[in-house]
């Protein structure tokens, strides 16, 4: 199926945007798919984590637009974006748990502050996302005693405890150990297809990345460089494309930071 | 020489442009909206770490303050014949002066930096990006209740802290050096006068409470989120508020006790 003939639950058109002096973005139009999986992928400071701020709205785009199920989120009103990101689940890189609240009352914070439900009904829910990620026994320990995997599934089940149409991952598979990443992609699959999700997953762990997501962007240099299904991308004919799917350390994208030549910079030329 | 002119520029500007999105900042801050039933909780929790867990380093430095001006003021006033007047002394330098500035200082070592790392390590984990994508604005639920407990807090330590500091200078005055209790109490009673002495400390303490705690949560929430940053913008709490203090309590005292 090609990309564009699928219902998009975020549109990006035209996108540019510059950081300071610098272009992140430079013209990009992608289509993000409802209901799947899509990974955006490529080199490491080529603006995957600012895509996804821009999604969110807390960066707004220079010129062009993002839509998120049809409505353009820079033009939304300070109220009206805050009550759209009650439909948007994020997951940080670092977790970001708040670390003078317990595991349960972490989970428990986007309930308490949005909805005006008894405690009994927050607890029932708690337990349950706790539950889906497995670590309903360790709601009473506070965020310091948990191990980085445990951190990031106390922080996916408190994204989804407003049950949102959409989770964001900021790289969700850094820095953990093998069996933490294995239970990461299984639960990011399991939550998108039960609850009905999109998910937007942003990373460099070509592998993991591939096995689970339906659709794959990759990003270089402010462009969008390929995007299609894993396999289409593994035979891709760009060079780029296949440098980077196959991890290849030298290519279009170069080993060495650009310089004047060895042989000058020895002889202090 | 070109150089030189234009960093001078570009730190004004800069200068500027941070001066400016502190008052904006601070716009949001005091006109937030949030329910008494969210916003109440929460700055009883803040007015506890920041006030209550202040009590300790207040009291103990306004007890040594006014022990030493008994004991200095005795050895200066004794020459003269008129150790009496003690009492007057150390109610007026601390109610008007010592009292406002000392705490206000104390306040920005201890409980300013304090909060500048606590919200500034929270940024750098991501802690305030996350509850603005849970839809929570993290001005109001994270700063307003800290600005706030600052300002309520600051007078109310002053006024300890003068108190517990007359009360020091009484213990070495009367107890250790034996003036007469008498016109000790007498002599402050007829020269501390409510409005012009104890009400100006009050306004005094209200303005340092406002600004140390609007200089502390700025410098959190501005800063650059890495170790370096947070360090640096602890260290500018603490000198800005010192600076900030010592310079309108000149002001200050000047518009109040100057031009009579």
């Amino acid at each position: 199926m090609e990309s564009g003939s699928l219902d998009s639950y975020i549109e990006i058109e035209n996108l540019t945007f510059y950081r300071g002096e610098r272009l992140i973005f430079d013209d990009i139009s992608v289509n993000i798919p409802r209901g799947k999986v899509t990974a955006i992928m490529g080199p490491s400071g080529t603006g995957k984590t600012t895509l996804l701020r821009l999604i969110g709205g807390q960066l707004k785009p220079t010129r062009g637009r993002v839509c998120v199920d049809g409505q353009d989120i820079a033009k939304l009103s300070r109220k009206e974006l805050y009550l759209a990101r009650e439909k948007m689940g994020m997951l940080f890189q670092s977790g970001a748990l708040f670390s003078d609240l317990t595991v349960f009352e972490n989970v428990a914070f986007p309930l308490r502050v949005h909805t005006r439900l008894p405690d009994v009904m927050v607890r029932d829910i708690v337990l349950m996302k706790l539950e889906a990620v497995g670590l309903r026994g360790a709601r009473d320990l506070m965020p310091s005693q948990l191990s980085g995997g445990m951190t990031r599934r106390v922080a996916l089940a408190r994204s989804i405890v407003l049950d949102p149409a959409m989770v964001m991952y900021d790289e969700p598979f850094a820095g953990q150990d093998p069996i933490a990443m294995g239970m990461l992609v299984k639960l990011i699959r399991l939550l998108n297809d039960s609850l009905g999700l999109t998910s937007v997953l942003v990373s460099h762990d070509v592998a993991e990345s591939a096995s689970i997501s339906d659709h794959l962007i990759i990003l270089a240099d402010g462009k969008v460089i390929g995007q299609g299904t894993p396999s289409q991308l593994k035979n891709s004919d760009s060079e780029l494309v296949r440098q980077f799917m196959n991890g290849l350390p030298d290519g279009p994208v170069p080993f060495h930071y650009p310089a004047q030549t060895f042989g000058n910079d020895l002889l202090n030329l | 020489m070109l150089d030189q002119v234009r960093s001078l520029g570009r730190n004004g500007l800069q200068t500027l442009q941070t001066l400016g999105r502190s008052g904006v900042f601070l716009f949001f801050v005091i006109f937030t909206s949030q329910s008494i039933r969210i916003s109440f909780p929460l700055l009883v929790r803040q007015l506890y770490s920041v006030g209550v867990l202040s009590l300790v380093i207040i009291i103990v430095s306004g007890l040594f303050i006014g022990m030493v001006l008994g004991l200095q003021g005795y050895n200066i006033l004794v020459d003269y014949g008129s150790e009496q007047a003690i009492g007057q002394m150390v109610a007026l330098t601390l109610v008007r002066e010592l009292g406002p500035v000392v705490t206000a200082l104390l306040f920005a070592g201890r409980a300013g930096s304090a909060l500048t790392a606590e919200i500034g390590l929270m940024k750098a984990t991501e802690q305030l990006s996350s509850m603005e994508m849970m839809g929570v604005d993290p001005i109001t639920r994270v700063i307003s209740p800290r600005f706030w407990a600052g300002f309520i807090s600051m007078p109310i330590l002053a006024m300890i802290f003068s108190v517990v500091g007359i009360w020091g200078g009484m213990m070495v005055g009367v107890d250790w050096l034996g003036v007469y209790e008498g016109s000790f109490w007498a002599n402050m009673q007829a020269s501390v006068d409510f409005q012009d002495d104890v009400m100006n400390g009050v306004i005094k303490s209200i303005v340092f409470g406002a600004v140390c705690s609007w200089i502390a949560v700025f410098q959190g929430y501005d800063l650059v989120p890495t170790s370096e940053g947070i360090s640096i913008a602890t260290t500018k709490t603490v000198v800005y508020s010192s600076l900030a203090v010592l310079g309108l309590d000149f002001v200050l005292t000047a518009v109040m006790f100057g031009g009579v």
